[in-house]
């Protein structure tokens, strides 16, 4: 039995034609830029200095902090330069830049995990920490931590197929294309977590993929497939879980908090090919599409192409693009400069000649309650937004600013055109900035009172 | 590669729904014809002319004001358009043309603007706009033109014959001397817009259909008038008095077109159903104990100011604070 989110929008789903065509492998670049930090938690640090030659699949960076995952060399060739560069989120991160030498020279590491150590359960945890495996729908949440962190809490496991924002088909087509392999890597992550049953929930405009899938008897290693209702935000943690269980993860909580662990299909995916190929993190399928696109459709990206290099092997802009977004129209992040590298969640690239924001220039509310009726957190964004406006934190702390999902929902329906998910944004830092202010400030009264 | 290129960068989502204010507000007014064909079949075309004289007011002043203000235009998001179609619809046919000009200087430049204009006023403009003209000029508008046979729908004069409303028989405890198919379509005396209840059920519907409002203040409103009058009537066919009740007086267009403006209405679920309920209570409660023979307009102004506590006290549940999942988290927790 399926339960309800509340709330939630129904943007045009736009999935077509890049949801027909089979994935495209791309030509690597003549030049990789790899971030040392390609998930959330610390940063890695690299492993290898300018002038080494490194091989595909080469560990190049890692740290020892549990909360973090190894970066890998993309390609194979010579590392001509480690420097701070821009990333997509707009910060500078250092990373290491790899001249291609077009040889693809595998690493001696790439090989099939020994068979007879799948069974171990750490084993398994250890060789996704190892192959640098994090949470490929976006959140880049180092998978092996989760794993290791929900040890004992965890009882369901959930697989998340959703793929619930327009545009992007880069999970889709995986589940049609290798439904084996992402059904291997279930069982694998099953293994790990120590449950006998997962669910694969998917939402039912993928029929085909839901067909696909159930041919190949996953009830029988403990696999549910779920056909979930097309409605966004279906795929954010919070309500994919309250949907497969009916449970809500209680504010500023886990997953693991109602013993759930939620893994993007596309995760499972790389867990399969990290397990039975040796293939770390490298590459993943990303959906290329938008109005200014030629030739909409789904590449295999190798990590840290510069999407400048993406767009031109994808047969180029078919007019000036307006915006360029890494990810989905409804969460995905603006790029303003082509020269910065895919990363592990990058899971779509969008480029668009008009501005379909319709950003007007008085936005006023007409207090229609639509983002109460959207919003998937049962917040109420026209009151946040008052108070977030006036500063008033006592009224952001009352109407639960920090509960917000940065959905998108809210905005999006809002006929008024007020830009609430950003304000809510801003919100969230100034709440930060403010709680990182008092805190300098008691723990400076107190080095004046030990003195 | 990239000097050249001049991107866009701004805050997701990227994109947004077609539905916007004016869109809004354009199926409000597409809503609120059906109305207006049955005054001018009712009344004759003098029904049209005063919601035209009262349209250009509104509009006129809404332009006039931002203008002279220096703040930008807001003409366009058409909400001026709709503050002039109802208060026009809360007067008779035969009124005066000056009337609704005052009525809507005070709507729009008091009511609405001086607050900040849209989503700003905490009354319905048109209803204060009535209430302005009830305050000021009682005799104008308390006698309400009876109906037009056929042949004089080119009636444009203001000495139509007048006769009793039936909200006048119901105020006085009797059932009104007209059938209640008239009642239903509106062949019965009354404020220009109010009379036709098929007509507004009609834009009802076609509002709920374009999801521009829900039901629920519309149906705690009328459910609540029904039940109330219902089980209190006065003479002895309790059914009938009820139907009297719900076809007779501003009740439909108060209930569907004015009860769910939004500005002026929750916007919680429940809040919604609150604020209906509370409507139909205060209805009731005029209708029967007070000295006007209408209760719906006043109802609702007074509901209008209680908005925002409504809200306040009927904040959705928290996700995730629920007592049952809360409880399904600890029995995980305890495993």
């Amino acid at each position: 039995m399926l339960f309800k989110f509340h709330g939630g929008v129904h943007p045009d789903e736009k999935k077509s034609p890049a949801d027909k065509i089979e994935t495209t492998p791309l030509n690597p670049p003549p030049q990789v830029v790899i971030p040392m930090s390609l998930h959330i938690g610390a940063p890695c640090r690299p492993i290898v200095k300018v002038g080494d030659t490194v091989k595909l699949g080469q560990k190049i960076g890692d740290t020892e902090a549990p909360v973090s995952a190894p970066v890998h060399a993309s390609v194979s060739g010579k590392v001509v330069a480690v420097e701070p560069r821009l990333t997509p989120a707009g910060t500078m991160v250092t990373s290491v830049v790899i001249e291609n030498d077009g040889l693809d020279t595998p690493c001696e590491t790439m090989v099939p995990y020994p068979e007879d150590r799948l069974s171990d359960q750490d084993a398994i945890a250890a060789l996704i920490r190892e192959a640098g495996i994090v949470g490929m729908g976006g959140a880049t949440f180092p998978t092996a931590f989760k794993i290791t962190s929900g040890k004992g809490k965890v009882d369901t496991l959930i697989i998340n197929g959703a793929e619930c924002e327009p545009y992007i088909t880069s999970d889709y087509r995986t589940m049609l294309e290798h439904p084996d392999e992402v059904l291997g890597g279930i069982r694998l992550l099953m293994k790990a977590c120590g449950v006998s049953q997962a669910f694969f929930a998917i939402e039912d405009n993928k029929a085909d993929a839901i067909r696909l899938l159930n041919s190949k008897n996953p009830k029988d290693s403990g696999i549910n497939i779920l056909s979930l209702k097309t409605r966004y935000p279906q795929g954010a943690e919070k309500q994919l879980i309250k949907t497969v269980t009916g449970r809500e993860v209680p504010p500023g909580g886990l997953p693991a908090a109602v013993g759930c662990a939620v893994f993007n299909c596309f995760t499972a995916y790389s867990v399969y090919r990290a397990a039975y190929e040796g293939r770390p993190a490298i590459e993943r399928v990303v959906t290329v599409a938008g109005s200014a696109i030629e030739r909409p459709r789904n590449y295999l990206v190798r990590v840290g192409t510069p999407l400048e290099y993406v767009f031109q092997q994808a047969g180029g802009f078919r007019k000036e693009p307006h915006k360029v977004i890494m990810g989905g129209p409804m969460m995905g992040v603006a790029v303003y400069d082509l020269s910065v590298p895919v990363i592990k969640a990058t899971n779509a690239l969008l480029a668009f000649c008009e501005d379909e924001t319709k950003t007007v220039e008085n936005p006023a509310c007409i207090r229609c309650g639509k983002c109460v009726q959207v919003c998937p957190m049962n917040l109420m964004p026209l009151y946040l937004y008052l108070y977030e406006q006036k500063d008033d934190f006592a009224g952001m702390e009352k109407y639960r600013l920090t509960d917000c999902i940065e959905c998108g929902a809210c905005s999006y329906i809002c006929p008024g055109r007020l830009h609430l998910t950003h304000s809510f944004r801003a919100g969230k830092a100034k709440i930060a900035a403010r709680a990182a202010a008092e805190k300098a400030r008691k723990e400076a009264a107190k080095g004046t009172a030990a003195v | 590669m990239s000097e050249n290129r001049k991107l866009t960068v701004s805050s997701s989502p990227h994109i947004r729904s077609a539905q916007d204010t004016r869109s809004i507000m354009l199926d409000v007014i597409i809503a609120l014809c059906p109305a207006l064909l049955a005054a001018v079949y009712v009344f004759g075309l003098r029904a049209l002319l005063l919601t035209c004289v009262s349209v250009a007011a509104s509009v006129f002043f809404e332009w006039a004001y931002r203008k002279l203000m220096k703040k930008p235009s807001s003409v366009g998001d058409l909400s001026a358009v709709i503050t002039g179609m109802l208060l026009a619809y809360c007067l008779p046919a035969n009124t005066p043309y000056w009337i609704p000009v005052f009525g809507a200087l005070f709507a729009i430049v008091i009511v609405k603007q001086l607050y900040g204009g849209i989503g700003k006023n905490f009354l319905n403009p048109a209803l204060a706009g009535r209430a302005f003209i009830m305050a000021s000029w009682p005799a104008f508008v308390a006698a309400s033109q009876a109906p037009l046979s056929y042949d004089n729908i080119f009636n444009f004069g203001a000495d139509a014959v007048t006769a009793a409303t039936p909200m006048s028989f119901l105020h006085t405890g009797s059932l009104p001397n007209v059938g209640i198919l008239d009642m239903f379509i509106g062949k019965i005396g009354g404020s220009l817009g109010e009379v036709s209840s098929l007509a507004l059920l009609v834009g009802g519907a076609y509002l709920v259909i374009r999801k521009v409002i829900s039901c629920r203040i519309p149906l705690s409103y009328l459910l609540t008038v029904a039940v109330l009058t219902f089980i209190f009537p006065k003479g002895n066919n309790s059914f009938l008095w009820m139907l009297y009740n719900l076809l007779g007086g501003g009740l439909m267009l108060g209930a569907i077109f004015m009860a769910t403006d939004y500005t002026t209405s929750p916007v919680t679920p429940r809040g919604q159903i609150i604020f209906g309920i509370g409507c139909g209570l205060l209805t009731v409660f005029i209708r029967y104990f007070g000295s006007y023979v209408e209760g719906v307009s006043y109802a609702i102004l007074i509901m209008n100011v209680c908005v925002w506590l409504i809200d306040k006290f009927t904040l959705p549940r928290r996700f995730g604070v629920d007592k049952k999942a809360a409880g399904k988290s600890k029995e995980v927790a305890a495993q």
